[in-house]
């Protein structure tokens, strides 16, 4: 059930450059139960900016009512975002959309998640439960540059972590799939999200694994009413099937939809 | 009857607010929040004949208090919206108004001829004004004589009372609502979006994949008003207005302004629960003014009624 909150800013913190920390706390909460779902901010009330951001669930506390998101400043929404303070409020519809499956995977089994820049924080719950679960976990995440990286030590805490930078100057120098080339493992599943062409190069090498992909599209209502954020699906040849990545997503299934 | 009741070619609303077409789908996603049959009714999503896919993403843009949208009227087609959509809506004590949008006068014609039957569509409101395809849409929404043309045509086809959805993308929205009345129009529905674009700063490139957008959301409301004002002392066709309404007193305004109804789009994005709560709310200011119903302050921008306003015989 998705819900509407206005929830309290308990802490955000700037923890890489231009990538803030934010943790609210309230009631809506106990509504997210799945990893990889997202919420559709308010970032400030009244009309500018007007429409909802959406931002992946990053953790949830649900002994402490709080969960928290990652996000990097990229435009007007997310400054005035990042200047809010601690005790205000924000306001949150969600949980939206369907998360990566945490249960895919047995005991013993590998799992491969494969991160690029913001990509990243809807990893962590989901790379927490599996741990939880018994399933062996590898992290690969992919950064522009070393000042750009955030939650090396929280993935590293919980599975081997691979760094690539686009620059080198922390980790592999180049792509997440160079790092991918340089595994010896053999994941029985990979999750991933993050830009376009990382998605579909980390597709392409794993075609013959199962996958989970997290699509990232322009939105407007974020509940699929308005159509906005549609993707075609994979195989339609009358090119006239459509998934909304609102909420038949973010996650799909390795080669439901084309990236 | 409740002060905001509202009778109206071919509909009896519980009151004057409710969500415009595109921006609510065909209703479902928003019954996870609340009663449809709370709304007055429901203008649901374009309807052509065949599905379409629409334009590719991105599709949609933010601005200054508003929105580009360029969705390119992506619909399931006639068949499956008479089957599945407006089936699925006949559990809700609610009328619906259907959109109606083609690329010939044919398309038109047997859309509206089809979907003017079904037991709950009550209305239709014809979109010749969707700037967002390359061909019809808008093609008929900008010369008078193509908009009178297909209003004629649609209003022999169809069952139930038409509304023309009017574009604010002309010289003289006058000319045009003159144009659609001569037609046989029951009523009107303005404005569409404004077409407009948002360019990324940094690489100089239009945002939205179509290049350019439909307008909408509170940057609109000036234009929406004026027009609202301007059309409506020139003919005695109802219209149910829109462009940026986000709260009571925007209904309020449209009303003063000579709307007879009200309908709310981008700001059922914002927040889901908006329809009810500007119901509600405005029931609650009529009531604080003291106005017996609502139709009292229509046209108050320009009508000179002085007390009248406030005592109805
Ligand atoms: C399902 C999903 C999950 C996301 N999770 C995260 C996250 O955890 N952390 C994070 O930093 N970012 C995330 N994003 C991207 C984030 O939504 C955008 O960076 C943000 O909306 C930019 O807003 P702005 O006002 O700062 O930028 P502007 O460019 O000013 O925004 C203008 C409009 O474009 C939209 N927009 C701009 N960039 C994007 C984008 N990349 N994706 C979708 N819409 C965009 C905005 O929402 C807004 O409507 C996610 C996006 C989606 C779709
Ligand atoms: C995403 C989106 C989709 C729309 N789709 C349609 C449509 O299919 N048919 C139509 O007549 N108008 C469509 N409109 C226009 C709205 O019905 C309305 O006229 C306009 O948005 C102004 O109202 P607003 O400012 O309250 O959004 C659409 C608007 C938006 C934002
Ligand atoms: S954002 Fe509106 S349908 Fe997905």
């Amino acid at each position: 059930m998705i819900g509407q909150e206005n929830m309290k800013i308990v802490s955000h913190q700037e923890i890489a450059a231009n990538i803030f920390e934010l943790v609210l706390e309230g009631e809506l909460t106990k509504k997210m139960t799945s990893p990889g779902q997202f919420v559709h901010l308010k970032v400030t009330s009244g009309n500018d900016p007007l429409l909802r951001r959406p931002i992946s669930i990053c953790s949830i506390n649900q002994e402490m009512n709080q969960f928290t998101m990652l996000y990097r400043v990229s435009g007007n929404g997310t400054k005035v975002l990042s200047e809010r303070a601690p005790g205000a409020v924000v306001h949150v519809l969600g949980p939206l959309g369907n998360g990566f499956p945490d249960d895919y995977l047995k005991e013993g089994e590998q799992a491969l998640l494969i991160g690029g820049g913001i990509g990243v924080p809807p990893l962590y719950e989901l790379s927490k439960r599996l741990v939880h679960k018994g399933v062996h976990v590898t992290h690969i995440l992919g950064f522009q540059t070393e000042s750009d990286m955030f939650y090396k030590n929280e993935f590293e805490k919980l599975g081997e972590t691979h760094i690539a930078t686009a620059d080198g100057t922390h980790g592999v120098k180049g792509f997440v799939t160079d790092v991918a080339e340089q595994l010896s493992i053999q994941p029985d599943a990979y999750f991933t999200c993050g830009p376009s062409p990382m998605l579909k190069a980390v597709e392409s090498k794993y075609e013959t694994i199962n996958g989970f992909i997290s699509m990232e599209q322009r939105m407007g209502c974020g509940i699929g009413a308005c159509l906005a954020c549609v993707c075609h699906v994979a195989g339609d040849e009358s090119g006239l099937k459509y998934k909304k990545v609102c909420s038949d997503g973010p996650v799909f299934k390795s080669g439901e939809v084309v990236i | 009857m409740s002060r905001l009741q509202v009778e109206l070619p071919g509909l009896t609303l519980k009151n004057p607010v409710m969500p415009a077409s595109g921006c609510f789908g065909f209703g479902k996603e928003y019954s996870q929040f609340y009663d449809l049959s709370l709304l007055g009714a429901i203008m649901v999503k374009a309807t052509t004949r065949e599905v379409r896919f629409g334009n590719p993403t991105p599709r949609v843009a933010e601005t200054s208090s508003g929105m580009l949208n360029a969705i390119g009227l992506q619909n399931p087609g006639l068949d499956h919206v008479l089957q599945h959509e407006l089936k699925w809506l006949e559990q809700y004590d609610v009328p619906v108004i259907a959109n109606v949008a083609g690329s010939t006068i044919e398309d038109y014609e047997q859309v509206a001829e089809a979907i003017s039957k079904a037991p709950n569509v009550h209305a239709l409101e014809i979109n010749i004004s969707c700037p967002n395809v390359k061909e019809g849409g808008i093609a008929f929404g900008t010369h008078p004589d193509t908009a009178r043309e297909l209003t004629e045509k649609v209003k022999r086809v169809s069952s139930v009372p038409v509304y023309i959805k009017l574009s604010p993308n002309v010289s003289s929205i006058t000319e045009m609502a003159y144009a659609v009345e001569e037609g046989g129009a029951d009523g009107l529905s303005m404005i569409n979006t404004l077409l407009g674009m948002r360019l990324d700063s940094r690489t100089g490139k239009p945002v939205i994949a179509n290049k350019t957008g439909g307008l909408s959301g509170p940057a609109i409301k000036p234009v929406a008003l004026r027009m609202v004002y301007e059309v409506s002392q020139k003919t005695t066709l109802p219209i149910i207005a829109m462009g940026g309404v986000s709260d009571e007193m925007d209904v309020i305004d449209f009303i003063s302004a000579g709307a007879s109804a009200v309908a709310v789009g981008t700001a059922n994005f914002v927040d889901p629960l908006v329809c009810p709560e500007i119901i509600k709310n405005l029931n609650n200011i009529l009531e604080e003014w003291e106005i017996e119903h609502i139709h009292d302050l229509r046209g108050r921008s320009w009508k000179d009624i002085g007390e009248a306003a406030y005592h109805r015989s």
